[in-house]
């Protein structure tokens, strides 16, 4: 049992009932997805193709009605999963200013341990650890509306894993950030992923973040439409830009090139290999 | 512009009223409450004002803070008086003209509520001015729980303090950015009669209350996504402790009501 999340023929409707008017809109169509334990994936696509519908549904905030999804091994359509899924994995959204409950750093990070009933005791070490992870340990007697953006942050990332979940769900985190946010947010989802082994789920626009995931899955439509190495989706170019997709900038210089007859990988996704493979061109030439 | 306000107008400090424990503190201030309105004369209302003054200077709160908490209610004050020294008619007249007349009770009267109201405010205002907002919220959720037993929502009530406290600079960032939003597009907001200016800040506010919903909306789903269930089962990081020095000053206020009793009976005697 290593899928730590896995999702099978998963449909969703946002259901709208105003009392005389009933609504459904299907955003899920099917969709079947595995992942497992310790992996880092990046799930693309463009507004309204249901991915963040999709990663909402993995932490029993939706409840799927066709077909099943199991969270760390629980059915999250059960009820008394509810609390034990949430625990296990936690969710960032877009917006740090109204994920933050709390007027003090520490306080906000202990809001989900307060929840869970943890001991006073165990709540402070905990929430110390959490806040020196993602390196905000220095204020966390601040008020959070006085941090940047990339500060609040972090400090919603340390809110979630000071719960120790297994698996953290970030629905587009450095969307509302700046690039130096942008940056530190980043650097702090790597280093959970490499250091402590959480699994993590990145739903983004910035292609350049996704290139940095182990995997991409890309949805449409409320489907999945592709799914595999970053390289292996990124080399798509002409597809990617079919459902409304950019693709990283190296990607596109190298998809351009090879258009010019210029002979280069196309599977190339960082500025270090393209650099590279270019100066090789260079020298031969010359 | 609006940056400028402050809420909570609390100062960080480390002194022996910083430290007492948020509900004992609330707990002295009823305390303090009730001896002025058993304080019947000037002697018994000077004890009450030695005591908040004392506290006052234990707390290392400059006194120019004590006279700026004052400002806002000077109106009040000044109405207080007038209405005390107009109104009452009886006793020794002092001064006469027309259908006005002044009393000696009448001022003495007034003396009394003005002194009694600076306390009552110089009082509350040493509270909220050494006390956070969140120890203060933490502290009435304590202090009501009882309540709880005859279903009075008190974890409810503290949360939406607690929110509401959150959200307020985030919503006044928000208003500021809409107010020059709407100033660029050509929104006047500073000129006209009282009614133009009102009307000119619906642009204003009703953005603002649309993108509460959304936030209120978010910030639910963001508090389920970390386990949030309601007050059941709930711990504290900061558990509130008292100490001796909080046995220390609900002693020193008892002595202090005993000490406005027995002036008012000097007072009496003489």
């Amino acid at each position: 049992m290593d899928n730590f999340l896995s999702a099978k023929d998963l449909k969703f409707s946002y259901i709208n009932d105003t009392g005389d008017e009933r609504t459904e809109t299907e955003v899920l169509h099917g969709v079947s997805l595995d992942i497992k334990k310790g992996e880092f994936v990046a799930l693309l696509g463009h507004n309204g193709s249901g991915k963040s519908t999709l990663a909402k549904c993995f932490n029993a905030i939706n409840i799927a009605q066709e077909g099943t999804v199991f969270s760390c091994g629980m059915d999250a359509s059960k009820e008394e999963n509810l609390l034990p899924i949430r625990q296990k994995v936690g969710m960032v959204f877009q917006n740090p200013d109204n994920q933050i409950v709390a007027t003090i750093v520490e306080e906000d990070v202990a809001f989900a341990l307060e929840n869970m009933g943890v001991e006073p005791k165990e709540i402070r070490r905990r929430v110390d650890e959490a806040l020196k992870t993602v390196d905000m340990y220095e204020y966390r007697e601040h008020a959070p509306h006085k941090l940047s953006g990339g500060q609040k942050q972090r400090v919603a990332i340390a809110g979630v894993i000071a719960m120790q979940p297994e698996c953290i769900l970030l629905d587009e985190p450095t969307a509302m950030l700046d690039p130096k946010g942008r940056a530190e947010v980043m650097k702090t989802i790597k280093m959970l992923n490499k250091e402590m082994g959480v699994t993590i789920v990145l739903i983004t626009h910035y292609m350049e973040e996704a290139a940095q995931a182990d995997r991409v899955v890309v949805a449409d439509e409320g489907r999945i439409i592709m799914d595999g190495a970053p390289k292996q989706i990124f080399s798509q170019v002409e597809k990617l830009r079919s459902i409304g997709l950019d693709v990283p900038q190296v990607t596109e210089l190298v998809y351009l090139l090879r258009k010019e007859g210029i002979d280069l990988d196309p599977e190339t996704i960082t500025e270090d290999e393209c650099v590279e493979q270019l100066l090789n061109i260079f020298k031969k030439s010359i | 512009m609006l940056k400028d306000i402050t809420i909570g107008q609390y100062f960080p400090g480390k002194s022996l009223v910083h430290r007492l424990d948020p509900r004992v503190k609330i707990i002295l201030i009823v305390a303090f409450i009730v001896m002025l309105f058993i304080a019947d004369s000037f002697f018994g209302l000077g004890v009450g004002m030695v005591f908040v003054l004392g506290a006052f200077l234990i707390s290392g709160i400059p006194f120019k803070m004590m006279l700026k908490s004052l400002k806002p209610i000077m109106p009040l004050l000044i109405f207080t008086g007038l209405l005390n020294i107009l109104f009452i008619r009886t006793g020794e007249v002092i001064w006469k003209w027309k259908f006005i007349v002044i009393t000696e009770l009448g001022v003495t009267t007034a003396l009394f509520m003005v002194i009694r109201i600076v306390a009552l405010i110089i009082g509350s205002s040493l509270l909220t001015y050494t006390t956070s907002p969140i120890q203060l919220t933490d502290a009435i959720e304590r202090l009501f729980s009882p309540l709880k037993v005859i279903k009075v929502p008190v974890h409810e009530l503290a949360m939406m303090m607690t929110i509401a406290l959150r959200f307020i600079p985030t919503l006044i960032e928000e208003t500021d950015k809409i107010m020059s939003a709407q100033k660029a597009r050509g929104a006047d907001l500073e000129t006209g009669s009282v009614i133009q200016r009102a009307k000119a800040l619906i642009p204003i506010f009703v953005p603002l209350i649309v993108s509460s919903f959304r936030r209120a909306e978010e910030l639910a789903l963001a508090m389920e996504c970390r386990c949030y269930h309601g007050g059941e089962g709930r711990t504290r990081l900061k558990q509130l402790k008292t100490s001796f020095r909080d046995y220390a000053a609900l002693a020193v206020t008892a002595v202090f009501i005993a000490g406005v009793v027995f002036a008012d009976k000097i007072d009496f005697i003489i």
